[in-house]
């Protein structure tokens, strides 16, 4: 073939660069996502001249020493981290039951339980948002809108995530393992708190780690059903509107960096415990 | 892996239940009040009460208002996630089948701008593409954008935006369906004199179409109904239908068009996800 003899051909950096050209536009495409990324770490030293115009000024320590000197910014990353947790809390453990349920119990109505899970994750945020709130008003509580009605919407979209998640990891767990434990008299509890609950675990975690950044961040629903409560993104959202605090990126630093450390944190262990095993 | 054996009795409905309940008067109560809302006489407000005239013209009249920010939803909706497919495709093949010992660092470094807020990332676009910025700069320098030309307040950059912002939801599925593929079944292909292009669309685009698909398709929902990019990079020429409906919610307190525009996103969009996954012939994806 002239075309495969002509490909081969060419000078040795050619070469090289056509084998890693896919690689290197991946790389390119990885550099792109982390763009805006350093645009915040670098704006969080950033010394503003006026609270109107947006640009890097000169550099100071003085956001990362006073984080919470913008007025409100610290309360709603407060009833964000509150509401994040709860919403974890409570959609992981609906979630996880469903889960077990989906893999390892017969019911009737299984395609309709299918449906229901899939669905919310299908709608946009904004039809979901307005459909609760339409509920919260039709039932006489939309003066109430605030924590609670942003906690039940929160558990609601995770929840499905939850289900989703947990269920890939216990459909790939390998039953021979607790088929062994049953065959050494381990009793069913037993089995199920050594060998399954211990298989599923990273599982569970990696849904909640998924939860607590889906309600972190979720702004459409919880702008419709917030009433006065205002959580972070609604305060960037408020801001973005009449001049942006820096300390917006000292918190978007600090965010980013925790969660380096709980991916590179997982990957490692994940790593030890194979090494481990091997 | 072997079948598992799914237990018979009543724990498995036990275990349903509370989240079953949650997603039905969550989820699914919503809904129903939601196309209830949609048909309340217009005439009432949310202090007085609304009543039930099953006033269908509410649909007819939120068209009439407000068809063109819901065709530019689905427009901008379309070309990110085609977009996100573009760049979206290169970075999963690299990861799955180039990265060698550095996929899982590949992988994290995907998810990890991701977990920094939503509208702090957006805000930084806006820093970017700022008149005076870098990138405007160097375009009006080499004559893609005039002198006066800007990003900022354009359709370019809600999509740019939309693009950046839901790339992680089509990168995850097309990685998930692309590293799952067999590369001796390229090779061979290759061995039989097929060009990398040829190999390419027989074996590697149709073997990968499951996570095309489900990452279009997360890539797209989420897009549409997205006003987060339009406020804060477009200019209200770019104003998409979630502000609209937000709007109409909050600002106006015009509960019935509000929500007759809701359910007619809804419909629009469930009828074009059953339509396309037809066409890619992947319903058991659902």
């Amino acid at each position: 073939m002239s075309a495969t003899a002509s490909y081969k051909q060419g000078s040795a950096a050619g070469r090289w660069f056509r084998e890693h050209l896919v690689l290197i536009l991946g790389i390119a495409v990885l550099i792109y996502t982390f763009v805006p990324i350093f645009v915040v770490v670098l704006m969080s030293f950033n010394d503003p001249s006026s609270r109107l115009i947006y640009r890097f000024d000169g550099f100071t320590l003085h956001n990362w020493l006073n984080p919470c000197e913008p007025e409100g910014m610290c309360g709603s990353l407060w009833t964000s981290i509150r509401i994040g947790f709860l919403a974890t809390l409570g959609s992981t453990i609906l979630g996880t039951l469903m889960a077990f349920a989906l893999v390892r119990h017969q019911f009737a109505g299984r395609s309709a339980m299918n449906l229901l899970i899939f669905l919310p994750m299908a709608s946009p945020e904004i039809v979901m948002g307005s459909s609760l709130l339409a509920l919260f008003v039709a039932a006489g509580v939309g003066g109430q809108l605030g924590f609670w009605t942003i906690l039940i919407a929160h558990i609601m979209f995770c929840l499905s995530f939850v289900v989703v998640t947990v269920r890939a990891r216990l459909a790939g767990l390998d039953d021979n393992l607790e088929q062994a434990a049953m065959d050494l008299y381990a009793t069913p509890r037993q089995t199920f708190w050594r060998i399954t609950f211990p298989l599923v675990f990273p599982g569970i975690l990696g849904a909640a780690l998924l939860s607590f950044s889906l309600s972190f961040d979720d702004f459409i629903v919880t702008n419709l059903n917030a009433g006065n409560t205002t959580t972070f993104p609604m305060y960037v959202w408020g801001v973005s509107q009449r001049g942006v605090p820096m300390q917006v990126n000292v918190v978007g630093t600090v965010m980013f960096l925790i969660s380096v450390v709980i991916v590179v944190g997982g990957e490692v262990t994940s790593r030890r415990r194979a090494a481990k095993l091997t | 892996m072997s079948e598992t054996v799914r237990k018979r009795g009543s724990t498995g409905y036990f275990l349903l239940i509370p989240g079953v309940l949650w997603l039905a008067l969550f989820f699914v109560v919503p809904l129903y009040s939601l196309v209830a809302t949609s048909l309340f006489d217009p005439s009432g407000s949310d202090l007085n009460g609304y009543e039930m005239t099953y006033h269908w013209a509410n649909y007819w009249d939120a068209l009439q208002s407000y068809w063109q920010p819901l065709v530019r939803s689905l427009a901008y909706g379309a070309l990110a996630t085609l977009f996100c497919l573009l760049l979206g495709y290169v970075l999963a093949y690299a990861i799955a089948f180039k990265a060698g010992r550095w996929k899982n660092l590949m992988l994290v470094l995907v998810i990890a701008p991701f977990f920094t807020s939503f509208l702090v990332r957006t805000l930084s676009w806006k820093l970017l593409l700022a008149d005076d910025g870098f990138i405007v700069n160097t375009l009006q320098f080499v004559h893609i954008l005039g002198s006066d030309g800007r990003l900022l307040a354009t359709p370019v950059a809600v999509i740019a935006g939309l693009t950046y912002n839901f790339l992680p939801f089509m990168v995850l599925p097309l990685y998930a369906s692309i590293d799952k593929i067999d590369g001796r079944l390229i090779e061979a292909s290759s061995d039989l004199y097929a060009n990398p292009f040829v190999g390419f669309f027989k074996v590697t685009w149709p073997l990968s179409l499951p996570g095309v698909v489900s990452g279009t398709l997360l890539t797209f929902i989420p897009a549409v109904g997205d006003y987060i990019n339009a406020q804060l990079l477009g200019s209200p020429n770019q104003r998409m239908i979630g502000s609209v409906i937000q709007s109409l919610f909050t600002d106006a307190n015009d509960y019935p068009a509000a929500a007759a525009l809701s359910v007619i996103l809804m419909v629009l969009i469930v009828g074009m996800v059953l339509f396309y996954v037809r066409r890619a012939g992947t319903e058991d994806l659902l």
